[in-house]
């Protein structure tokens, strides 16, 4: 399945000439999971209080979540193929208030990790048994915001909220992040680490149970999928041209 | 107006159980009652990822009603208020304490008179600046519900006299027909007395954002002098007053807070003598205002 996606993520950038399409992909596998195997996708097309959420707080990688929400009805291929035209609702960031299935409208790094913190103690309030999943990047995690929602979501046990860190080493650059799992730990999380393009270890991660709010630090390769891509910062933020479009849909 | 908060607050918690308190680790001894509630949270001191945690709590339908101080809410976590609240269009209502430079001796760290201007950018967040404990309650009694982003500046100057406001509402305090005095907030003690003895339009706000379009249309004298007065810096209402006097050529004054770090410490009070905000200041300034030409 990812692989047609992956295809639809290069033909969506290549259309629209936008795109962090390496972003996209580390996590492409993650999202996959949490529409194909966690999140009852009826409760989310119907606006249910009783639905999961899933919160992309690295706004920038929402060409992953836009092609998973098409494939599994949520959206259109025909709205989709708009994206980041002017009269779109597709753009390079994902807006709560045009897009059914996105959550919280992000971009701006930080945002949407305590956003989930807020829905989670919300629904444990309402006695929703849900699951509040959210995905932030590793470069994500420079933020202070990041470290003042881990204290706010432990010290309160919201056991509802699940983070997923996609690492993608992606912050190196600039700030190692080291070792995520301890500094998860030391603010009163449980913590694991995965392969973040195993399908079997996201869903195993996903289902685990604890009294904790759970990180799950999932490793990744930035532009998993396309050869030229892989751990290539120069794609970070690029749109393909027709030649490099047309290699990626041959090998797919 | 704190212990209006207080009260406010308290009186409406009790009556809607979809409101959720947040406190930035201030107000904590007088809502020590409500925080037993889970409904109720003492935070702690991080106002960015308060801001964010409490839009997550509208989106499952609750009505935040967040407190802290003016500069830490409105400066630190800006983009907050700009993203969460104002680009996802959600309910949150956001009380400030330590307006401008209530905060006198603790210096300009604790200073906010850039509160009001900066959120003027957030282009649906409402944003209330009441007179006084009467007029807080009754605004905020009436509009906490509606699903915007609403901003209450809570001061420690506290006007006299009691007005019967509305959100969204100006009202013409005197009239006259040498000068308009657009008042904002509290500003009355300074003001109302002195346009009470002069040939004036006295136009006063609590509301800033809806701005009453329609106030300065039923003045009997729409003037051509125009003396602003406002307690933060100045903006607040400048390009409503513009726009209701389009096709007139009008001559604008202010007594507004200037442009600069306070670094004196010492009193509210003093601070205001030395700003222009007294009875004595007030009046040189209308005066000659009054008997300047255009």
């Amino acid at each position: 399945m990812t692989a047609n996606l992956i295809s639809r993520i290069a033909e969506i950038s290549f259309l629209g000439k936008e795109g962090h399409v390496p972003s996209a992909l580390s996590i492409l596998d993650i999202i996959w999971v949490i529409y194909d195997k966690i999140v009852n996708i009826n409760l989310i097309k119907n606006r249910s209080q009783k639905r999961d959420f899933f919160i992309l707080s690295k706004g920038h990688g929402c060409l992953a979540q836009y092609v998973v929400l098409e494939e599994k009805g949520i959206i259109s291929k025909k709205d989709l193929n708009t994206f980041c035209k002017y009269k779109s609702n597709f753009g390079g960031h994902p807006d709560s208030r045009k897009i059914k299935g996105v959550e919280c409208s992000t971009g701006s790094l930080g945002h949407g990790f305590p956003f989930a913190a807020g829905v989670a103690y919300g629904n444990k309030l309402l006695n929703i048994k849900s699951k509040i999943i959210t995905l932030v990047g590793d470069g994500e995690c420079n933020e202070g915001s990041i470290w003042e929602t881990c204290m706010i979501a432990s010290h309160h046990k919201l056991n509802n909220l699940i983070c997923i860190i996609d690492k993608n080493k992606s912050t190196d650059r600039a700030l190692k992040i080291d070792d995520l799992k301890s500094k998860f730990k030391s603010f009163g999380w449980h913590a694991v680490n995965i392969n973040g393009h195993s399908h079997k270890e996201i869903l195993k991660a996903l289902n685990l149970k604890s009294k904790k709010p759970l990180a799950i630090i999932a490793n990744t390769i930035k532009g998993k999928g396309i050869n030229f891509m892989e751990n290539n910062p120069e794609w970070h933020h690029k749109a393909l041209d027709k030649v490099l479009f047309n290699k990626i849909i041959k090998k797919n | 107006m704190r212990a209006q908060l207080n009260k406010t607050v308290k009186k409406l918690f009790l009556r809607n159980k979809k409101i959720f308190l947040i406190l930035g680790d201030i107000g904590v001894y007088g809502f020590r009652e409500l925080l037993k509630s889970k409904r109720a949270v003492n935070i702690g001191i991080l106002e960015q990822a308060t801001i964010s945690f409490a839009s997550g709590l509208s989106k499952v339908g609750f009505i935040p009603i967040v407190h802290t101080i003016a500069t830490f809410m409105v400066g630190r976590a800006f983009e907050q208020l700009k993203l969460d609240f104002g680009y996802n269009q959600l309910n949150g209502n956001f009380i400030s304490v330590g307006a401008s430079y209530d905060y006198a001796a603790l210096g300009c760290s604790h200073h906010c008179p850039e509160d009001i201007n900066l959120l003027k950018n957030i282009p649906n967040l409402q944003i209330i600046v009441p007179g006084n404990s009467h007029e807080f309650d009754k605004i905020f009694s009436e509009c906490y519900m509606k699903n915007l982003p609403k901003y209450f500046r809570l001061s420690s100057e506290e006007n006299k006299l009691q007005c019967n406001v509305k959100f969204g509402k100006g009202m013409i305090l005197n009239q006259g027909r040498d000068v308009t005095v657009v008042a904002v907030g509290p500003v009355l003690n300074i003001t109302h007395d002195i346009c009470k003895k002069l040939n004036v339009n006295l136009v006063y706000f609590t509301t800033i954002r809806p701005f009453d379009k329609k106030i300065f249309k039923k003045l009997k004298v729409k003037t051509k002098k125009i003396l602003i007065i406002e307690p933060f810096y100045f903006g607040s209402v400048i390009e409503e007053v513009l726009n209701s006097y389009k096709d007139s050529t009008i001559k604008i004054e202010n007594i507004s807070i200037p442009y600069k770090f306070l670094t004196n410490y010492g009193s509210k009070k003093q601070h205001d003598e030395e700003l222009g905000f007294s009875k004595k200041k007030f009046e040189i300034k209308l005066k000659k205002l009054m008997n300047s030409k255009i």
